[in-house]
């Protein structure tokens, strides 16, 4: 879209458009995938979803949305007028920037980077900023909490999500995105590096904050963490960003692992093709994340991070030194699908492990004041995620 | 004034800014919120100077992790509850040392001859060659540095624990 080498009016005019549909995108992304969502969830629910406001509840979202936008936006008086005010914007730019990367088809993208992915990744890591400033901004300590929730699960996973996609540009020999989908074109990257695509899908679950990693925003204990305050416009403009991220990470997924518009049907496609590749491979994922949202249950903020550092980061970084290995001495590339598949089992045991051991006994805690009270043993998946995306807030 | 001097002054306004409001701030996390925007302003002008590598990593890493780390600890702890102290005694001796500092640094950029920039064109670095450097050429000393952060961090993991041992 964007030309780099013409006059400067063009330049200008070319980069407003760019934005001009980056924001369209945005926006219409995130209509269409929570009407998808709500339906989705209620079809595994065994429920019918949005019904009423137009056949099959299609303009149920736009309704919402008209909704959201029409409504008061207040702020507390006690908290801090800029921060809380500038927050939805804090976390709308990085999403936003991390579109203006990515390549949609073979000559579709805003810009196209020698270093895509890592641009992608170091931009979409600054909305922990934005999670921070809502939830101290708020002055309400669950916001806060939640606000300190989301920026320690933010910032812990991106260490294995940048690991494990560092692993994938190993192979591919490239930071660029266009270079890793030309690189899939015969055999996509799922195949070599199985273990690689487990860490990136467990990561990107986490830094989007979605069931079974949703603890910063978890309704039942933060009652919304750093949202709580939020109404009207901001509201819509976090859960725009939520579901531009979804999408932005699927995106990702279906680039780097998943041979983007090339595979299967090979380099000469045209672009009707290619759009409907990557729309496929990109739907899949979304699919996929939102099936983890209604089947597992919430995890503790401890099993969260310990998972994170003794097992995703460690299983990275053997993923990394394995791939060094097999591309050093040159080894068949089979070896790479045989050690990445071995660590995906390895993951899988320990996951296994941890899901059939023994449920710990209830420690007695000491309360605040006097005597001893028993903590309550957990009931998990207890919460059944509700629609409740378009509506509440 | 050609565009890209426009966005370089531009950028350079919202660094000093940053700055200047990391300093000037009565609160601390107004004054580390500032400090990221510094961050990112001094990101943009590496992306200026075309290392879009090394931009990246200032995101990354400044923007991104330390940021983080600050904002957590002054959250955590409290600190925007103590009591302000702008202006201390010392103040004579943090101005003289700062301005010395100043000075020598300007004096620095100014006097140096820099390699391959004289006749004022960019040398544009490809990430590749900075990876070659660092792993191959300076391999010995890109370990010892890191060696360097693993004490530091194991240190800080000990006396945080001893804290807590009390």
């Amino acid at each position: 879209m964007l030309s780099i080498t013409v006059d400067i009016n063009n330049a200008w005019l070319s980069a407003f458009l760019a934005l001009v549909v980056i924001v369209l995108l945005m926006t219409l992304t995130a209509l269409v995938l929570i009407y998808v969502e709500r339906k989705f969830s209620a079809r595994i629910q065994m429920r019918l979803g949005p019904m009423r406001v137009g056949p099959h509840g299609t303009l149920q979202t736009i309704a919402d949305a008209i909704k959201l936008l029409a409504k008061e936006d207040l702020r507390p008086r006690s908290a801090d007028r800029w921060v809380f005010e500038l927050a939805p914007f804090a976390i709308f730019v990085p999403a936003f920037l991390a579109f203006v990367a990515i390549p949609f088809t073979r000559d579709w993208a805003v810009s196209f980077l020698d270093l895509g992915l890592f641009y992608v990744i170091a931009v979409t890591g600054l909305s922990f900023v934005g999670f921070l400033m809502a939830g101290w901004g708020s002055d309400n300590k669950y916001a806060l909490l939640g606000g300190m929730r989301a920026a320690a699960q933010l910032i812990s996973y991106e260490v294995p999500l940048v690991l494990a996609l560092l692993a994938v540009s190993m192979v591919a020999g490239s930071l660029s995105l266009s270079d890793i989908v030309v690189f899939q074109g015969r055999v996509p990257l799922f195949v070599w590096q199985p273990l690689a695509l487990y860490i990136f899908i467990v990561a990107a679950l986490s830094e989007l904050e979605r069931q079974p990693f949703d603890i910063p925003t978890a309704e039942s204990e933060v009652v919304g963490g750093p949202f709580i305050e939020y109404s009207g416009i901001r509201w819509s403009m976090f859960m725009l960003t939520s579901y531009a991220n979804l999408f932005i990470y699927s995106l990702l997924g279906a680039l780097v692992f998943l041979g983007g518009w090339d595979w299967p049907l090979g380099r000469e496609i045209g672009l009707g093709w290619q759009l409907v590749l990557i729309f496929a491979k990109t739907s899949f994922l979304i699919l996929v994340f939102m099936w983890f949202r209604f089947t597992f249950p919430r995890l503790r903020i401890d099993q969260l991070m310990s998972y994170c550092w003794k097992v995703l980061i460690p299983l990275a970084f053997l993923q990394i030194f394995l791939n060094g290995l097999v591309l050093v001495y040159e080894w068949p590339d089979g070896i790479l699908l045989l050690t990445s598949g071995a660590g995906l089992l390895l993951a899988g045991y320990i996951v296994y492990r941890a899901v059939r051991a023994e449920p710990r006994r209830v420690r007695l805690v000491p309360a605040r004041g006097s005597g001893t009270v028993a903590v309550p043993p957990q009931t998990a998946g207890a919460e059944v995620g509700g629609a409740g995306t378009g509506g509440s807030g | 004034m050609t565009v890209a001097q426009g966005i370089f002054y531009l950028i350079a306004a919202l660094a000093v800014a940053g700055g200047l409001g990391v300093v000037l701030m009565r609160s601390t996390v107004y004054a580390a919120l500032f400090l990221f925007l510094a961050l990112l302003a001094v990101a943009g002008i590496y992306i200026l100077l075309a290392s879009e590598f090394l931009a990246l990593v200032q995101v990354l890493i400044y923007g991104g992790a330390v940021t983080v780390l600050l904002l957590f600890a002054l959250m955590l702890t409290r600190a925007s509850d103590l009591p302000e102290t702008m202006v201390g005694a010392q103040w004579p001796i943090a101005a003289f040392v700062s301005l010395l500092l100043m000075g020598l640094l300007i004096a620095t950029v100014a006097t140096s001859n820099w390699p391959g920039d004289a006749d004022g064109q960019i040398t544009r670095l490809f990430f590749n060659e900075l990876g070659d450097a660092l792993f191959r050429r300076w391999a010995v000393p890109f370990e010892i540095a890191s060696l360097v952060l693993l004490v530091a961090l194991v240190g800080a993991i000990i006396l945080a624990r001893q804290e807590e041992g009390e």
